[in-house]
């Protein structure tokens, strides 16, 4: 749709929001952040957001620059170099294409340069899939860049927003990804409040490069060698102050965004914490799943609660303790999975529990990979195990997700492909 | 894409009319003699200072080793496979910046992609043909040393045949080296139509500075192929790499040429072409062909293809005098 149909169907309707995907919505965040410049390059199902900026360009609605460069890896080195020279920039992929750029996320990283890097979720190959999971953007999570997880299409666009005032912040200057699960948030529409482009505009001023650029009066070398492992530390260890930074800085900004507008994001998300005594750890658009599951658990009288994790770099270490020590036994949901050890946030969250005293018992389940459902009575099996743990029984973790009902479809496929057990 | 924007520059006669300011300054961690350095030295005197060096990973990546740099201008250090990539983006962050009024048009910046054969012939082919197809108005300067240099000398697709690398030894199985012969970049890149493309020699100044000159004149990619004449990975004396360089060209191993509009033109031919055995003999990498027993065929190949170049070279009519 045109950017001024879209504004004309939305006309009036602000306040409930209009219906958006997840894709349109990053668009969106892109526009109002009135970025200098797009790189892009197509993949499934990130393609619909720079198809989407690519017709508002062409009809010059945004004044930013677009260019369809030839590979993830020239895209990517594009939009570092763009922001290296002082313009904000805004750019998107999505699973292979973030590991086809993977080099570059270190280097942009490295430059202390501030970006905003749109990652829809998919799957990794092999096998070749197109549905979400987290492998793809937690390849990245040692990268430097910020990542911000969302849940909502809302989300998607207000992250985008937040994340260039986190990523242009002299405290941080890092690069940043937002993240939203292909299909479940990148196709799917929710309504979604887009704010006016004056209010957008002052809770995010134009980009003022002081940090780095590429002037014919200011010549700078960016990005050069150093050879030695003593300043090769030093720039690291910025990189690692700067991301702790980024929580202070991070809270300050969701504070101002909720007071200009109303919804408020914090590094995690408590969801019937209050006073539960079984709690999920989830992240994206299946955290939504979880807290549906929490609310029919508690309809049956069981205390349970969810915590999203929102803020994965910097990772909230404390705030995630203090939400979860002291409850009678926590389960990490992992949609990911990393052969040889299990979930990859299961590992994180144990070590952010690990000196607290009254860590509780904690599991970690592997669920939804590709995009695979996780269904009612997958989470009340772990919620089944959650009790047994609280009751100081053992229980298998990592559990892999994968129902009766599916290990039987499985068969069927098997079966045709030759490889089952015959009939 | 590829208009020229000014007036094509009168061209220079002799090394005199060549600027003297120097835009890169001496004492960087690269190898003496090489060929290369001095190449970019002589096109950074008509680039000036007003320049953003977009460097992929190779030999020259030691140039800037912070916090030094020996540029004038400015530099940013990429990777092995995204220099020009990079340079698109920085190219179009000005472009937008200018266009929307928060970079003063005084301050812009010439965009030179600086990398070596191994990046050019071989890891960045895809992203260099993607910037020359979007007619990028940049410039790339190649310096072609045959071979990965840095890490040791290893073969690439520059690295002719018969040569010596650490990948390609001299053995009972494989007495020639290097097997393969040289990628043709120059045709590569000349069937992408870009607004320039020349190679250069640092040992021909003259003919260095007016391809540079001229090529200021057009907008698009202008690209260069500089022969870097190389004593760490040929094996020479450093003293001698001037004169590695004229032989090159004199024993027409090297052509001297150049590309505007499609049509290519030789701007120095060899009239009498010493024997490419002048050229080989000096250098360690090529030793094997001659001791302990010589490589008659091996000899004969590599004389035959540069006689067959300039035939078909001179056949084409391409060449003028």
């Amino acid at each position: 749709m045109s950017r001024a149909a879209d504004l004309e169907r939305a006309a009036g309707r602000h306040e409930r929001g209009r219906l958006l995907t997840g894709n349109a919505a990053a668009a969106w965040g892109a526009s109002l952040a009135d970025v200098d410049y797009i790189p892009a390059f197509p993949i499934t199902p990130q393609t619909e957001i720079i198809e989407t900026l690519a017709e508002w360009v062409a009809d010059g609605d945004i004044a930013a620059r677009f260019v369809t460069l030839d590979s993830e890896h020239s895209m990517l080195s594009a939009a570092g170099a763009a922001a290296a020279a002082g313009a904000r920039v805004f750019t998107a992929t999505s699973s292979q294409g973030l590991l086809y750029g993977f080099e570059m996320l270190y280097a942009i990283a490295g430059w202390r340069v501030p970006l905003v890097l749109v990652n829809v979720s998919r799957a990794l190959a092999s096998p070749i899939t197109l549905e979400a999971d987290h492998n793809d953007i937690l390849a990245a999570r040692d990268s430097g860049f910020l990542q911000l997880h969302a849940e909502t299409c809302q989300e998607v666009l207000d992250s985008v927003l937040m994340a260039y005032r986190l990523a242009e912040d002299a405290r941080v200057m890092l690069p940043a990804l937002v993240n939203l699960d292909g299909f479940t948030l990148s196709f799917t529409r929710e309504p979604v409040v887009v704010p006016e482009a004056a209010a957008a505009a002052e809770f995010l001023p134009p980009y003022e490069p002081n940090h780095a650029a590429i002037r014919g009066d200011r010549p700078m070398a960016q990005g050069p060698a150093v050879l030695s492992g003593l300043a090769y530390s030093y720039f690291r260890y910025q990189q690692q102050l700067a991301q702790l930074n980024a929580l202070e800085v991070h809270e300050e900004i969701a504070a101002e965004f909720a007071a200009r507008f109303g919804r408020r994001y914090g590094l995690v998300e408590p969801f019937e914490l209050d006073d539960a005594e079984y709690v999920l750890v989830m992240s994206n658009a299946f955290a939504t799943k979880g807290k549906e599951a929490v609310e029919r658990l508690r309809s049956r009288g069981l205390r349970a609660g969810l915590l999203r994790l929102r803020v994965l770099r910097p990772f909230p270490a404390a705030a995630i303790a203090d939400a979860l020590e002291g409850r009678m036994a926590v389960a990490v949901i992992d949609q990911n999975l990393a052969p040889g050890l299990g979930g990859i946030t299961y590992q994180e969250v144990a070590a952010a529990l690990y000196d607290r005293p009254r860590r509780p018992p904690l599991l970690s389940v592997i669920g939804g990979l590709g995009g695979k459902d996780i269904s009612d009575v997958e989470f009340d099996a772990v919620f089944h195990d959650l009790r047994r743990a609280a009751a100081g029984e053992s229980v298998r973790s990592p559990r892999l997700l994968f129902t009766q009902a599916e290990q039987e479809r499985m068969q069927t496929l098997l079966r045709i492909a030759g490889k089952g057990a015959k009939p | 894409m590829s208009a020229p924007v000014t007036a094509e520059v009168a061209a220079i006669k002799n090394l005199k009319q060549i600027a003297r300011e120097e835009f890169i300054l001496p004492g960087t961690a690269v190898c003496g003699g090489c060929g290369g350095l001095e190449g970019l030295r002589l096109a950074a005197k008509v680039l000036g200072s007003k320049t953003v060096y977009i460097n992929a990973a190779g030999c020259f990546t030691l140039l800037a080793v912070y916090p030094y740099s020996p540029f004038k201008g400015s530099w940013l250090y990429t990777t092995m496979g995204g220099a020009a990539a990079a340079a698109q983006g920085v190219r179009d962050a000005l472009d937008v910046l200018m266009a929307r009024g928060k970079l003063p048009v005084e301050d812009d910046v010439q965009v030179v992609v600086v990398a070596g054969d191994g990046s050019t012939y071989d890891m960045a082919m895809a992203a260099n043909s993607g910037a020359i197809f979007r007619g990028l108005d940049f410039w790339y300067f190649c310096y072609d040393n045959e071979s990965y240099g840095n890490t040791g000398v290893q073969m690439s697709s520059a690295t002719p045949y018969g040569a010596r690398t650490t990948t390609t030894p001299v053995g009972s199985a494989a007495r020639a080296g290097t097997e393969h012969g040289k990628k043709d970049l120059f045709e590569i890149w000349r069937a992408h139509q870009p607004a320039y493309l020349a190679t250069v020699s640092p040992r021909y100044p003259v003919d260095l500075t007016n391809k540079f000159l001229k090529a200021k004149g057009l907008r698009g990619p202008k690209l260069f192929i500089a022969h870097a004449s190389c004593p760490t990975g040929w094996l020479f004396e450093p003293k001698r790499s001037a004169e590695v360089a004229k032989l090159a060209v004199q024993t027409g191993i090297f052509a001297l040429k150049e590309c505007v509009g499609g049509a290519v033109t030789h701007t120095h031919i060899p009239r009498r072409r010493k024997p490419v055995e002048e050229y080989l003999r000096g250098q360690g990498r090529y030793a094997h062909l001659f001791e302990p027993t010589r490589n008659d065929a091996a000899l004969r190949l590599i004389q035959e293809q540069v006689d067959r170049y300039w035939e078909a070279a001179a056949k084409a009519g391409a060449a003028s005098s």
